[in-house]
């Protein structure tokens, strides 16, 4: 059942995908990666993303995009909110090993539980004018219920890239967890350049979790299916490089297409997953790690 | 070992099972055992997380998927030779004492949090394993047919009931047995500072390894009956997150660092939920777990072992 | 005097990266010595020790203990053969009392029995000078009654070797004096002391020799008055 069509198709669907990845993982490589806290309820506020998308698109009939685009603000002000509480609570007593990550956990699951008794289990859409078309290019086809989301990824990423390479925040954020004598003398507050660095994290998610629900129908629990995907790919990329990330994604997007194109999807959730694993054991300072 | 008040407890409570269950010497209707076989086999996840998890600063996130193995591992022996329980329970105490240990092979030279998201991602893997594999069901599940009765219980459901008591009762034991032994202290220094202990002359990786051993068996252990309780099994079901929140959840808000902490954690908690998802829905029933979680964590974070130790105490 | 060579580190090398942290660095102790080593910030001072201890596997050269090869091997094995070290962070065991921090070494590296652990235990915190914090809360100590503690549990592994890494930073002169006292007395048992340390007057009191690295390289290696008067040392901590 091999053919190059398929492979290419295979290939396509798999590049789209990975860059709608590189937009899911991009907030955790600054929070996990940069700022050295281990979000586990990264995913679960992508989903919290979805469904604002879901909730305008759905009443008011607003487009996702600028829906998640609004949201923005509002997410990252949440962010900043989770890491005060965090900070306060246990990265100021060194207690973020144990109790850091069960209260992540804890955030997750009250996300997760609090959408299913709002909006139930069942799957939810989005209307927008490019979903449902699909363009042929030779024997490949293009669907643009990825391709929208795949080049609004590419532009938060480069942004996102940018705003962390250029500015002095950005830098200072890039320096927190390496380096905070440099940070000292930049003269910039530590805690706030994390809160900063977190809210930017979290930020994100609002605008990645719209393309998610435009890419796909969701429910509240495929967040968790998502965790494999994030880590797998900060992991990969090493933790902390943002270009790293850009090509991990691709790497899994690809990974994944191919799996479920010759394997059938059930095998799908077991890429990232597995890919994590792997990495684990055998690489953990990443591809692109020294 | 030394006998002390705790095993005198300890053997009352067994006997005490064992004549509710067998001569039916209290009027107890079936509910009842219905409900309390999943508060001890919380009572057994819980126990058996915080060997890693409170002892020694370890986060397994992955208990459903440990849970899980254990209870497929019955249906294969089940599928294979009809087994019966008392084969099933150690041979899934045994397969999962081997996925911990190599779970923890591969991971444990790490950092802490890479474990915990290896675990995580363990359970997926496990659970998409399962969902592909049609000798146990796959994606539409497995039944086994149980008898309805069981001589000397009478009622199935009472003998499983027992039988999850005795497990609750190993599995504190234990437990509390490690809490006081030199491994015990060993993975106390690991929990305080993993460099200044392996530098004292602690063997961290082995003793590592002793505790997702250690873990790993007594979650299998919990999953092996799992099957036979509700005479039929789906992934969903079995890999359900459910118990990964609760074994976090339960020692957290007990207090982690002592063998009483997950199980004053199970038996409230545990209680609670059985009540609360016939009187409440089950979903508000989770959200309150999550909340009282975080809660915890962030309030009282030696749980409530520690307030009531602060309380008796004084404040120190 | 002659006196037999303890611990022998041959060309011992470790990269971070593309960074070269040591460059083949060898030094020699003999038992019984009290030997010094200084450098810059970032020099390789910790590192060189991370790879005597154990918590850091050198990329290059060799390392011989007491006659023994040492790599390969972890750091509690390297313990119980009797090289302790302290940390330059204190690294108590929070959640435990003073005491119950000596339980760690004495069960795990001296093989004490659990009946013996109180006794052995107070007996290195009476020399510490630590008797009276026995009961208390570790993670609760002042800054002094820490570094007291970081070395009463290397004590507590029984060594031969004792490293101790910055022992003395931030402390007040008395306090410096309380900890060089303690180290005295630890050398005149017998312990051979390999002290990393910024403060130039207690590294000078205390070193019979001493090494100097700079950037990963040993640039010298002397007694102290050797070492005080050698103008590449003199370079390297006032630049050129």
């Amino acid at each position: 059942m091999f053919s190059v069509d398929l492979l290419l198709n295979a290939l396509v669907a798999g590049t789209l995908l990975g860059g709608f990845y590189a937009a899911v993982s991009l907030g955790l490589s600054v929070s996990f990666g940069q700022l050295n806290i281990v979000n586990i309820a990264h995913p679960a506020f992508v989903i919290l993303g979805s469904y604002v998308a879901y909730m305008g698109n759905s009443r008011w009939g607003l487009d996702p995009i600028l829906l998640g685009l609004a949201f923005t603000p509002v997410f990252f002000f949440i962010g900043v909110g989770v890491y005060r509480v965090y900070y306060e609570s246990f990265e100021r007593k060194d207690d973020e090993a144990l109790r850091g990550l069960a209260f992540f956990f804890g955030v997750m699951f009250i996300i997760e539980v609090g959408l299913i008794m709002v909006y139930g289990v069942d799957f939810r859409s989005v209307q927008a004018p490019y979903i449902g078309q699909n363009w042929k290019l030779g024997g490949v086809g293009v669907p643009t219920r990825m391709f929208v989301p795949f080049c609004v990824s590419i532009l938060m990423f480069a942004a996102v890239y940018l705003y962390l390479s250029r500015t002095f925040n950005g830098r200072a954020i890039m320096a927190v967890a390496q380096d905070r004598l440099a940070l000292q003398l930049m003269a910039a507050d530590p805690v706030r350049i994390k809160q900063l660095g977190f809210g930017i994290g979290i930020g994100t998610t609002a605008l990645a979790g719209a393309l998610l629900i435009i890419i796909i129908p969701i429910e509240p629990s495929i967040g968790r299916l998502y965790i494999g995907q994030v880590f797998a790919i900060a992991v990969l990329a090493g933790l902390g490089s943002i270009p790293g990330t850009l090509v991990a994604a691709l790497v899994l997007g690809i990974a994944e297409s191919v799996v479920s194109t010759f394997f059938g999807p059930s095998w799908a959730p077991a890429v990232a997953f597995g890919i994590l694993l792997l990495a684990l054991a055998f690489r953990p300072q990443g591809l692109f790690g020294r | 070992m030394r006998l002390d008040a705790f095993h005198v407890v300890a053997a009352a409570v067994a006997l005490l099972g064992a004549a509710v269950t067998i001569f039916d010497l209290l009027p107890i209707n079936k509910f009842a055992f219905f409900a309390g076989y999943v508060v001890l086999q919380y009572v057994v996840l819980a126990t058996a997380w915080n060997i890693m998890g409170g002892y020694m600063g370890y986060v397994n996130f992955g208990t459903a998927g440990f849970f899980a193995v254990g209870a497929y591992t019955s249906v294969v022996l089940y599928n294979l030779m009809q087994a019966p329980l008392i084969v099933m329970i150690p041979v899934a105490g045994a397969v999962c004492a081997l996925l911990g240990l190599g779970m923890g092979y591969l991971t444990l030279r790490l950092r802490g949090v890479f474990f915990a998201i290896a675990t995580l991602a363990l359970a997926i893997v496990l659970e998409t394993l399962v969902v592909n594999w049609d000798y146990v069901g796959g994606a539409t599940g497995a039944y086994i047919l149980r008898a309805r009765e069981i001589a000397p219980f009478g009622d199935y459901v009472e003998f499983l009931f027992f039988v999850m008591l005795l497990l609750a009762i190993f599995a504190v034991s234990a437990a509390r047995w490690i809490e006081r032994s030199k491994i015990g202290r060993g993975f106390a220094a690991i929990r305080d500072d993993e460099v200044a202990a392996e530098c004292a002359g602690v063997p961290t990786l082995r003793l590592k390894l002793i505790a997702t051993t250690v873990s790993g068996f007594l979650m299998g252990v919990a999953g092996a009956p799992f099957v036979l309780y509700v005479g039929f099994v789906e992934p969903s079901s079995a890999f359900n997150l459910v118990y990964a929140v609760n074994s976090i959840a339960m020692p957290m808000i007990g207090g982690a660092t002592t063998w009483a902490g997950p199980l004053i954690g199970a038996l409230l908690l545990g209680s609670v939920q059985q009540v609360a998802t016939v009187t409440i829905s089950s979903e508000l029933n989770l959200l309150i777990v999550g909340v009282l979680l975080v809660f915890f964590v962030i309030a009282a974070p030696e749980g409530i072992v520690g307030l009531v130790r602060k309380w008796r105490g004084g404040g120190r | 005097m002659t006196r037999e060579r303890l611990l022998d580190a041959r060309a011992v090398t470790k990269r971070f990266g593309g960074f070269v942290a040591l460059d083949e660095v060898s030094l020699d102790v003999e038992q019984g010595e009290r030997f010094g080593m200084i450098g810059p910030n970032g020099s390789g001072k910790t590192t060189m020790i991370n790879c005597i201890s154990g918590t850091l596997a050198n990329d290059g050269g060799g390392i011989v203990f007491k006659g023994a090869m040492l790599d390969g091997k972890k750091p509690h094995e390297r313990t119980r053969l009797g090289i302790a070290r302290s940390f330059q962070i204190p690294k108590p065991f929070r959640s435990m009392t003073v005491l119950e921090n000596l339980a760690i070494p004495l069960e795990y590296a001296s093989g004490a029995g659990p009946r013996e652990v109180e006794e052995r235990g107070m007996a290195i915190l009476e020399t510490i000078g630590l008797a009276d914090r026995a009961g208390e809360n570790s993670g609760k100590l002042t800054q002094i009654d820490m570094r007291k503690l970081e070395l009463a549990r290397a004590m507590a592994t029984e060594p031969e070797l004792l490293i101790s890494d910055e022992a003395m930073a931030g402390l007040s002169s008395t306090e410096v004096d309380d900890i060089l006292d303690i180290l005295f007395r630890m050398n005149e048992r017998g312990i051979t002391i390999i002290m990393i340390e910024h403060i130039m007057r207690a590294v000078m009191r205390f070193s019979e020799r001493i090494v100097v690295l700079d950037a990963g390289r040993k640039i010298a290696e002397g007694r102290p008055d050797e070492i005080v008067n050698d103008p590449e040392v003199e370079r390297a901590y006032l630049g050129e």
